[in-house]
């Protein structure tokens, strides 16, 4: 299996029926794809949609009904559309249950940096600094390493997204809640470094 | 309100005018006015938006052709040139979270003189603002925008410049509606007084002073 599908495999072990769920660009994305049988809950888009659905059947996209990162997408039973401003204080006023988002950084104290490496990418912090001030719950679903170093550091060299801690960091070796003990810093490092593919920190 | 052919609603906009342009990757950004904007050269722009699409696509369109000095945007990832530009020093970028980008825009429509919001503290969003605690919360204080135009696309529009939206191309429409001096609207339909309920009016007719004719 990917990297890609066991960490949005195990993140959707987290939903719960009736919940409103922003899912963040990359891995994040996957999660929908994992949601357990039977699970009824919302899924935000945060261009203006509650109740987004699958990508439409070939042919039957509406150019008007697009997820946040302008693809094509469904809108199902019992869907709502609203402007942005709707749309965030969703976010910000404590409406949204959980969101999920890819990560460049994750630290001991569980501040996220996800938005840019300064000079190199700069594609703009969008939603993202809202959704970690504002969400109930942050989960973080990025892979363990990049370029054979681990992604969870002890303290984020990259801008960081906001300084609220998440609340969960799952990558395909690890699941870590945020706030890290020294102990289980030191093993995600050190699981990162091993030639074992998957060591759960915490289930 | 007042019905104006697309040449001519253009030509009302200035080199250097500040613009709030609606839109989410291009869904909901009125496509025609952009082109005129292009064809007819404008220079020196300001955009305040969400985006600027991509390369080739609404707003990327004034990215591509060099008309814009200052870009006040949440996302620009999927643009390749306004970042390569930005870089280069060729274009102003300003950086906002989406949430604040909307808030302010609304403040700025709504008379009120900003918003205090929790979103950037501890981060480089917060340089240069004030904080201000609030029942021992600490807040940023996010001062209002407005602009000389909004370019507003509706779905439909009736004969009067009562407005509604369609889907998610709703997204900062009705907001930027409020927050400029003139608001030039463009429907996709343009439909007599009545066939939208006044329920399903989302931006009353009053805050329209040009809405773009059909060619």
């Amino acid at each position: 299996m990917e990297p890609q599908a066991i960490i949005a495999r195990r993140i959707a072990r987290e939903l719960a029926p009736g919940m409103l769920v922003n899912l963040g660009i990359g891995i994040p994305t996957l999660v929908a794809n994992y949601l357990p049988p039977g699970i009824n809950l919302f899924f935000q888009s945060e261009n203006g949609l509650v109740g987004t659905g699958a990508p439409p059947e070939e042919g039957m996209a509406h150019p008007m009904l697009t997820d946040a990162a302008g693809h094509p997408v469904t809108a199902l039973p019992g869907a709502s559309t609203f402007d942005s401003a709707m749309s965030f204080g969703l976010i910000r006023g404590g409406h949204l249950d959980l969101t999920v988002l890819g990560g460049l950084q994750v630290d001991q104290s569980g501040r996220l940096a996800n938005w840019m490496i300064p000079k190199k990418m700069v594609p703009g912090m969008g939603g993202a600094m809202d959704l970690v001030c504002g969400a109930k719950r942050v989960i973080v679903a990025m892979q363990h390493t990049a370029k054979g170093k681990p992604k969870i550091v002890k303290q984020c060299s990259l801008p960081v997204t906001a300084v609220r801690p998440v609340d969960l960091v799952v990558t395909e070796m690890a699941v870590a809640p945020a706030n890290l003990s020294r102990s289980a810093f030191d093993r995600s490092v050190i699981c990162a470094k091993s030639v074992t593919p998957r060591w759960w920190i915490h289930l | 309100m007042q019905p104006l052919p697309l040449d001519k609603s253009v030509a009302l906009i200035p080199d250097g005018a500040s613009l709030m342009i609606g839109g989410f990757m291009a869904v909901g950004t009125p496509l025609r006015v952009i082109d005129e904007l292009v064809r007819q050269k404008k220079s020196n722009l300001i955009v305040i938006a969400n985006d600027t699409a991509m390369p080739g696509r609404g707003i990327g369109k004034l990215v591509d052709a060099k008309l814009l000095r200052k870009a006040i945007v949440s996302h620009i990832g999927l643009n390749p040139e306004t970042q390569r530009q930005m870089l280069a020093g060729e274009l102003e970028v300003e950086l906002v979270p989406q949430g604040t980008l909307i808030e302010r825009i609304r403040a700025g429509g709504f008379g009120l003189g900003g918003v205090l919001t929790q979103t950037g503290i501890g981060t480089s969003v917060e340089n240069g603002k004030q904080r201000i605690e609030v029942a021992g919360r600490q807040y940023l204080l996010e001062v209002a925008l407005r602009a000389d135009f909004a370019l507003v696309q509706a779905f439909l529009a009736d004969y009067m410049g009562n407005l509604s939206y369609a889907l998610t191309a709703r997204n900062f429409n009705p907001v930027i509606a409020m927050a400029a001096d003139t608001v030039i609207a463009s429907a996709d339909h343009i439909v007599p007084v009545g066939v939208l309920a006044p329920d399903h009016v989302m931006t009353p007719a009053p805050v329209v002073d040009y809405l773009v004719a059909h060619s």
